[in-house]
């Protein structure tokens, strides 16, 4: 064992020790030092189990995985908040997952739409209110092109029969009606929501679209939600590259074109974590290889790129080199720019699905170290992917509690901290710069060629703003 | 005031006992409630004479919310001005039953229909102790006495015992206690002696054992009790017996429920169920 490893180790211990006992030796499995070539046993982190009560969790529920990740962005479903009105308000819009289309016409993402469930609804069943709104939201939005019925905690309690309302709706209205069994208390965190949203598209949606003409270079983009843009900066991207886009997995996307991406050659992911659960269906079901890809930073872009037109012919693979030739100017002028402002900054980075991973290689590109990385609700294979790309004796975390984010940010001294909202004001009060790396902070995009310089200029606005200073000395 | 709490197997004849019962304790003169915890809603009838009241939750879905419900619309007066109430709820298979029968009992509590002058509440709850909401009427502050109907039937007392087991876990958190086995016979062999020795291995009396008389099944098809249908009639006596015990009960306790290995050991030794080896 490296002594980068043992110095780790030891201050995760130190953190630790204020635990009670039980609550000590579950939490020193979630936590470790990285060791990039996998040797010692001891530095694997142990993942996607019931978080300790008690300490405070990050996590969110099965329902804000299935509704405000995989579903929500879907532009023409409707998508119902089924239950009492809360999850729905204060989930609603919070992603940021823009779309082109007309709110209330064509396209609904930034609408609450919810059943409202009221006490009587509890006792008698909410499936009548659900069979008359579906009625009305055909009557107000004819142009809907599905409804996504999202359950919430008390549908799973009293045993509402959704998906029976649903298959009496869908011969009425005519569309897809998706029940989504997302209930709140199901699983350890939103990553079964993830899983049962898939689920949901793969058995109402994939595979009944038609698409007339194929090419060999239609792809379907899969994982990528479109947070301030970065489907747009994405696609862009695999366009110039000679790929025929058929399908955006579900940043911007539409029934139609989630309906025939069955029709694809090659599936690229980008969030593994949410979608590679319809990536392995469709490779079981229709043979459709997929590949995972990263878009964050010039680095990580033109291996993806390279990557991506390993798969097709020669064409795409001297795009590929042309593309990257193009850029690379445009890349290495933003690197010249911040990095002078950003080399040798330390980031901790504390999120969901990806990022705690796939954002590393855009932070080296600027010149700064990821010291310390973790996912909200990763697995095994998440982390397997995390640590050869992190740095000996930097820390892994996995369902960080707040306290020990805060003991963390305390000892490793960042110069900036990417996590969530809840997470947010905790380092704002204590001066340390902080990035919200779930909605980008209201920016975007960060994907692609595009979205590295916005990144560039955020960090460097964020980490070298005098305001901090400011706090810092008023204590 | 004293509040009870009915329970017992589905169909052991709960509600026409409470409601015999009841009529008796009004009778003599006591004022009396009943509240039908039961989302088939027949705890009342054979007082109201009618066939089914408005219950709270229907009306409350009628109204749109609880809160617009008034209390005499739901709150109505039968046989010798006994009170009753109806939880109601769902028809079987949606919703939450349980939920409904929360949401009555504290409107009734916040809109005051257990007033002061009122002798005995009587609850008459659904089968068994499904959920929460049906230990709602044992939950603190409400019913802190228990009767549990049974019969002979092997069905019967196993349910009995098992409504023992949430009673001790509410006697424990709260002060419910068990008040005794009211027998509803079925004519098994040995009734009386079964529920007896049941009573005692519950840690409680048999308080009663009610003879089966096809004269409450003719009060009944008539809407009525069998003391107000025929007030002299033995039956109606022994209704009166079991009000007059009831009333004057002092013996209430902590249940001690039974393993399933010692009910059956219980029904062998009184030869009702052959051992595995003999058979």
């Amino acid at each position: 064992m490296s002594s980068a490893i043992k110095d780790t180790q030891k201050m995760i211990d130190e953190v630790l020790s204020v635990y009670p006992e039980k609550t000590k030796k579950d939490r020193a499995k979630h936590l470790a030092a990285n060791d990039p070539s996998g040797s010692c046993s001891t530095c694997q982190v142990k993942s996607n189990v019931k978080s300790r009560p008690g300490v405070m969790t990050v996590r969110g529920c099965a329902y804000a995985g299935a509704k405000g990740v995989v579903w929500g962005p879907v532009k023409d479903q409707i998508t119902i908040s089924h239950g009492p009105i809360g999850c729905g308000q204060y989930s609603w819009w919070s992603r940021r997952n823009y779309y082109n289309g007309i709110t209330g016409v064509d396209t609904f993402g930034t609408m609450h739409i919810t059943t409202d469930y009221q006490e009587r609804d509890i006792v008698y069943g909410g499936d009548k209110n659900l069979a008359a709104a579906l009625n009305e939201l055909k009557e107000l939005f004819p142009l809907a092109k599905s409804v996504g019925i999202l359950s919430e905690c008390p549908v799973g309690l009293i045993g509402d029969d959704i998906e029976a309302v649903s298959k009496k709706a869908v011969k009425d209205l005519g569309m897809p009606i998706v029940p989504v069994r997302c209930e709140g208390f199901r699983g350890v965190s939103q990553s079964l929501g993830h899983h049962i949203a898939n689920d949901t598209i793969r058995d109402h949606i994939l595979g009944k679209g038609k698409l007339e003409k194929t090419t060999p270079y239609d792809v379907a983009l899969i994982g990528d939600y479109n947070i301030g843009g970065d489907a747009w900066a994405s696609r862009k991207m695999l366009e110039e590259l000679g790929l025929r886009v058929i399908a955006q997995w579900t940043g911007d996307a539409s029934i139609n074109e989630m309906g025939m991406a069955h029709k694809a050659k090659l599936n690229l992911i980008h969030c593994y974590r949410s979608m590679n659960y319809i990536c392995r269906h469709m490779e079981e079901t229709y043979g459709i290889p997929w590949t995972e890809f990263n878009f964050f930073g010039p680095t990580k872009i033109y291996e993806s790129l390279r990557k991506i037109a390993s798969h097709f012919d020669d064409k795409i693979k001297e795009n590929a080199e042309k593309m990257i030739e193009k850029y690379r100017p445009v890349m290495d002028a933003v690197t010249a720019k911040f990095r002078p402002r950003l080399e040798g900054k330390k980031v901790m980075l504390y999120v969901g699905g990806l990022r705690p991973r796939h954002t590393i290689g855009a932070y080296e590109d600027l010149g700064m170290e990821v010291v310390a990385s973790g996912y909200e609700f990763g697995h095994n294979d998440d982390y397997k992917r995390t640590y050869p790309d992190m740095k000996e004796g930097s820390v892994i975390m996995d369902d960080a509690t707040e306290y020990e984010l805060e003991e963390f940010a305390r000892r490793l001294k960042p110069d900036v901290v990417g996590s969530g909202i809840k997470e947010k004001y905790t380092y704002h009060k204590l001066g340390v710069p902080f990035r919200q790396m779930h909605s980008w902070d209201y920016s975007g995009p960060y994907h692609g060629f595009d979205g590295f310089p916005v990144f560039a200029r955020d960090m460097d606005m964020t980490v070298n703003s005098p305001t901090w200073r400011l706090i810092r000395n008023k204590k | 005031m004293r509040q009870i709490a009915i329970y017992g197997k589905g169909g052991i004849g709960k509600s026409t006992t409470t409601q015999n019962t009841v009529a008796a304790l009004a009778e003599a003169g006591y004022k009396c409630m009943i509240v039908g915890c039961d989302p088939k809603a027949d705890a009342t009838r054979l007082i109201l004479n009618r066939k089914a009241q408005n219950t709270v939750m229907d009306m409350a879905r009628e109204k749109g919310t609880v809160e617009d419900l008034e209390i005499d619309e739901v709150l109505l007066h039968g046989f010798k001005g006994v009170k009753c109430a109806e939880s109601g709820g769902p028809e079987p298979g949606v919703g939450c039953a349980g939920r409904g029968v929360i949401t009555a009992i504290n409107f009734l509590e916040e809109n005051g229909a257990y007033n002061e002058d009122t002798d005995f509440v009587f609850y008459d709850v659904l089968g068994d102790v499904v959920c929460g909401g049906f230990a709602m009427p044992i939950r603190e502050g409400k019913a802190k006495e228990i009767y549990i109907v049974t019969s002979g039937e092997m069905m019967a007392m196993y349910a009995a015992n098992n409504i023992s087991r949430g009673v001790l876990k509410y006697a424990q958190s709260g002060g419910v206690r068990l008040g005794g086995l009211i027998c509803n016979s079925r004519k098994t062999d040995k009734e009386y002696e079964l529920i007896s020795e049941l009573a005692k291995r519950l840690n409680t009396q048999m308080i009663h054992f009610v003879p089966r008389d096809n004269q409450v099944q003719r009060a009944e098809l008539r809407r009525k009790t069998v003391i107000e249908y025929s007030p002299e009639h033995a039956q109606a006596d022994e209704y009166r017996a079991l009000a007059k015990k009831m009333a004057e009960n002092k013996n209430l306790v902590i249940p001690t429920p039974m393993a399933m290995d010692e009910l059956e050991q219980l029904l062998m030794d009184f030869g009702i169920m052959e051992s595995e080896a003999v058979a």
